[in-house]
């Protein structure tokens, strides 16, 4: 939704005063001007109803005064509405939200609110059996959420030639955004203090949501906000924080990463947290792999596995082969980084000589002859080392120094499980490949990845050894993989082949992996993380798809790739191109260095 | 005249049963300019992949300043050979200090672990680097880009970009395949004077170029290839008086002519009119 054309009406100031023009919806513009706010405050107001009269509808929304589970979203978009209405209005101190003062972001976030409202009360309906099942307050919270759309779709804006271009004018993301007003370096450290505190409260309840239909509300809004936010084009001011603040907004993600299990009371929920970090951090090792040397490789998930297996011979289970043997975990974790690593350059030895669709053929071969081999191994097929299909089960838990990650620890007045233990391990993993990701992405190395990607030959020609820059990249991407392998054999108490597959329902698979890097963004550290989280949460979350979940991921991944193809985050190319189309008109004095923490007052 | 900074002997390159160069011969001496000019499809083109171990000779074998060339392009340029392409190979989405920057991977050593560990090591060389690149983006006047994504420069900044690139790998010889295709006039006149300048720095070049005032104002000498054969080489006058080189490009259409007696016609009154006949510009 990024690019704007506007064949119709190309030169149309577009100003909040502009009353000469109607708005899609005949209504004076001062009268859709406080219908939006009206509707939102109205629409906040409808989550203190009770919308049905039994508690058999999860979440409880049968209580008048207090909000309860989807209601909540509700609520949340009904003050977004109100923020977004009056900062239409011009009032102080909340202009800052819309800086190019177009109308988008209030008609995003009305239809998100609107779309979480109706989704509740029709699953209502629909799980109690009929419209019967609703309260008034169901009803008034269903009008309320349509006023502040109604509204937002009379303001007046320019009309395209069909009804389509009109609307896409009405979600449109502004053309131009005023520079913003200079900012000090502390005042920019709170700004992303203060968004990565939002972030962790948005992220958390996404992951805690304890059934489906909570889960499908919060991402529709979350979803309409983060467009709206788009559109408002505070992400791209954010972004351009982010570029001159760029080790504090590390600190400071993964402090917000640490903080996480401390806001937990379910050790379920960190058993999440553990998954998404292991699957995350695969994601971006495929990420150097793909997002930098741009060789596709369509068997990674097998270096997990030989990351896992290796750990769970020396874990000294005593359904390993080699059950006497029992490493300290640094030593497994480095045993299992190197065994994917030989792994990783047996495989690319001979393949990498292939370019393009016969690497993506022959990595897939590859990944598969990888569970394959391992389900033969069992002694019957082949040498016994990995139990063939039963895998290696009993994995005792990692004891560190006497703190041992199977119990529960309490840490100032914090009761952290075993889920949240491996979790914190996983989170100073997940902060070495991060680390090893952007020192390399940031080098001479890297960029000689860039170049292969972007034209082989004339990298080449210009004195790259093209087989060995991407060995490299291989051989890493493999060992970072492997790394995560040993923690998540501990995690999952028994390593069998069968997650170790090219394509299934649950992540972590090879597929799963690369659509979580191409979904997040191809190249970027932040992109995979969203997308592995996004694309383990889904499947978790939306019990109810079983089997249907594939299909369903596979029209998420297609909308996507029609309608944002860099990815949800985009790379700093991309940045750098809508530059140069004058879509931020911030000047960009950045240097390309990772410098830490420059300040550039306004920059 | 020394040992030659390029000396090609004897190279000939078949694809299947088109012979695209046939057995030539050919030296680039210290301090030169050398003009490579011939009609479309000579294998001028191809001439240059062979030198370069773009493509591995058939036969022949290529040596720079007396060591013979693996036929490899990272070995060919870490010797001294840099290359720009006919149709601008620039790294798209990296920027303009980024694609310089590039073309120092031969001058620069730092591997993985040095990138990983960031000692005091690698800090200098990066920013050696950079001042190293920045000072060619100040030469061919691109300094103020630096920033800028390759592909969103116009065209005549490419070509200035990719030549840049070549010379950050500090090369002996510089190979420049159509420098001035596309380019307007006063560009032409610019990338004129950027050669001398690349001479000066002593860098010898070797270019391939349709627009025969460029060629025959630089070079110190031209030789032409016609059906992948060298026909001449000489000093610019004897290159453009030699009656089997107007012939060749008389026998060819070019500019995309409708038909062979158009060309030839156009062809024909160009020569008259000046000494110099100016063939095709654009050949992307
Ligand atoms: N890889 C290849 N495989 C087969 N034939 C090739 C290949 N490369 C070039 N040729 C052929 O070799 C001949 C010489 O081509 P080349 O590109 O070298 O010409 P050129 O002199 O550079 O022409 P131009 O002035 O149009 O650039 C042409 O007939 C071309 O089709
Ligand atoms: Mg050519």
């Amino acid at each position: 939704m990024t690019e704007t054309k506007t064949p119709a009406t190309p030169e149309t100031p577009k100003t909040p005063t502009a009353t000469t023009e109607r708005g899609l919806i005949p209504l004076p513009a001062n009268a859709a001007r406080a219908l939006t706010l009206i509707g939102g405050a109205a629409t906040a107001a409808s989550a203190f109803l009770a919308w049905t009269w039994t508690a058999e509808f999860p979440g409880d929304l049968t209580v008048y005064g207090y909000p309860g589970g989807l209601q909540w979203l509700t609520f949340t978009g009904g003050i977004l509405i109100v923020l977004f209405a009056l900062a239409g209005y011009g009032v102080r101190g909340l202009r800052w939200l819309t800086p190019a003062g177009n109308n988008a972001p209030l008609a995003l976030t009305a239809l998100g609110a609107l779309g979480t409202t109706w989704f509740t009360v029709i699953a209502i309906a629909a799980k109690l059996g009929g419209l019967v099942n609703l309260e008034p307050g169901g009803y008034i919270a269903a009008i309320a959420s349509l006023l502040p759309v109604i509204g937002a779709f009379a303001l007046p804006e320019p009309t395209g030639d069909t009804t389509k271009e009109t609307l896409r004018h009405y979600t449109a993301k502004a053309e131009k955004i005023p520079a913003a007003t200079p900012t000090t370096p502390w005042q920019q450290r709170l700004i992303i203090t203060a968004v990565t505190i939002v972030g962790l409260i948005t992220f958390t309840y996404g992951i805690d949501t304890a059934y489906g239909e909570l889960f499908i509300g919060y991402l529709i809004l979350v979803v309409f906000a983060v467009w709206a936010l788009h559109t408002a084009g505070l992400l791209d001011r954010f972004s351009h924080l982010v570029t001159g603040n760029r080790s504090f907004t590390l600190a400071m993600g993964f402090l917000a990463a640490i903080a996480f299990p401390f806001t937990q009371t379910d050790d379920h929920y960190a058993n999440i947290g553990v998954n998404i970090l292991i699957f995350g951090t695969v994601a971006l090792g495929l990420n150097i792999v793909v997002g930098l040397a741009g060789l596709l490789d369509l068997g990674y998930v097998a270096f997990l596995g030989v990351g896992a297996y290796t750990a769970a011979l020396v874990s000294g289970s005593e359904f390993s082969t080699i059950s006497g043997v029992q490493f300290p975990f640094w030593a497994s974790a480095l045993t299992g980084a190197a065994a994917s690593l030989i792994f990783g350059v047996l495989i690319g030895a001979p393949t990498l000589r292939l370019r393009g669709d016969y690497l993506a053929i022959v990595t897939l071969g590859f990944g598969e002859i990888f569970r394959i081999a391992v389900n033969n191994m069992d002694g019957d097929s082949g040498p016994d080392i990995t139990n063939g299909p039963n895998g290696i089960p009993s994995i005792p838990d990692l004891d560190f120094f006497g703190f041992n990650f199977g119990e529960s620890h309490d840490i100032a007045g914090f009761t952290i499980g075993r889920f949240a233990n491996y979790y914190l391990l996983m989170v100073l993993v997940m902060a070495i490949v991060v680390l090893v990701y952007t020192r390399a992405a940031d080098s001479r190395i890297g960029r000689s990845w860039i170049a292969i990607r972007e034209d082989e030959t004339a990298a080449t020609a210009m004195g790259i050894n093209g087989f060995n820059v991407k060995l490299i990249a291989f051989a890493l991407g493999a060992s970072l993989a492997g790394l995560a392998g040993t923690v998540s054999a501990h995690v999952t108490y028994s390593v069998v082949p069968n997650p170790y597959q090219f394509a299934g329902s649950t992540p972590p698979n090879s597929a799963f992996l690369l659509a979580a890097v191409v979904l997040g963004g191809m190249g970027t550290v932040a992109g995979p993380l969203l997308g592995a989280a996004l694309l383990y949460l889904l499947p978790e979350k939306l019990v109810f798809l079983q089997d249907k979940s594939l299909l369903a991921f596979g029209i998420a991944l297609i909308l996507l790739m029609r309608f944002r193809p860099e990815g949800i985050i985009a790379n700093r190319r991309r940045q750098l191109e809508f530059h140069e189309t004058g879509q931020l008109d911030v000047p960009d004095t950045e240097t390309l260095a990772d410098e830490p923490a420059v300040t550039k007052a306004g920059a | 005249m020394t040992t030659p900074v390029l000396e090609a002997r004897a190279v000939t390159m078949r694809f299947g049963g088109l012979t695209a160069v046939r057995s030539v011969d050919f030296t680039v001496n210290t301090g030169e300019i050398v003009g490579l000019i011939g009609p479309n499809g000579a294998g001028k083109t191809t001439f240059f992949n062979c030198l370069t171990g773009l493509y591995v000779p058939t036969e022949g074998t290529v040596s720079y300043k007396g060591t013979v060339l693996p036929p490899k392009p990272h070995l060919v340029t870490k010797a001294g050979i840099a290359r720009t392409f006919q149709n601008i190979r620039l790294f798209a989405n990296m920027t303009v200090l980024e694609n310089v920057l590039v073309g120092r991977h031969t001058r620069t050593k730092e591997g993985l672990w040095s990138a990983l560990l960031r000692g005091p090591g690698f800090k200098k060389a990066e920013k050696a680097s950079e001042e190293r690149a920045m000072e060619l983006l100040e030469f061919i006047g691109l300094a103020h880009k630096r920033d800028h994504l390759a592909r969103n420069l116009p065209y005549g900044e490419q070509r200035k970009l990719e030549i840049a690139r070549a010379l950050a790998s500090e090369p002996g010889l510089l190979l420049l395949d159509e420098p001035t295709a596309g380019m307007n006039p006063q560009e032409t006149r610019a990338t004129e004077e950027l050669v001398f300048a690349i001479r000066d720095k002593g860098i010898a070049v070797l270019l391939i170029e349709h627009d025969m005032r460029f060629v025959f104002n630089l070079s110190d000498r031209v030789a032409c290839l016609v059906q992948g054969e060298k026909l001449v080489e000489g000093t610019s006058e004897v290159v453009q008086s030699d009656e089997r080189v107007i012939a060749a490009y008389l026998g060819t259409p070019f500019e995309g002519a409708p038909g062979e007696e158009e060309a030839a016609e156009v062809a024909a009154a160009e020569a008259h009119a000046e000494a110099a006949p100016s063939t095709k510009g654009d050949t992307q």
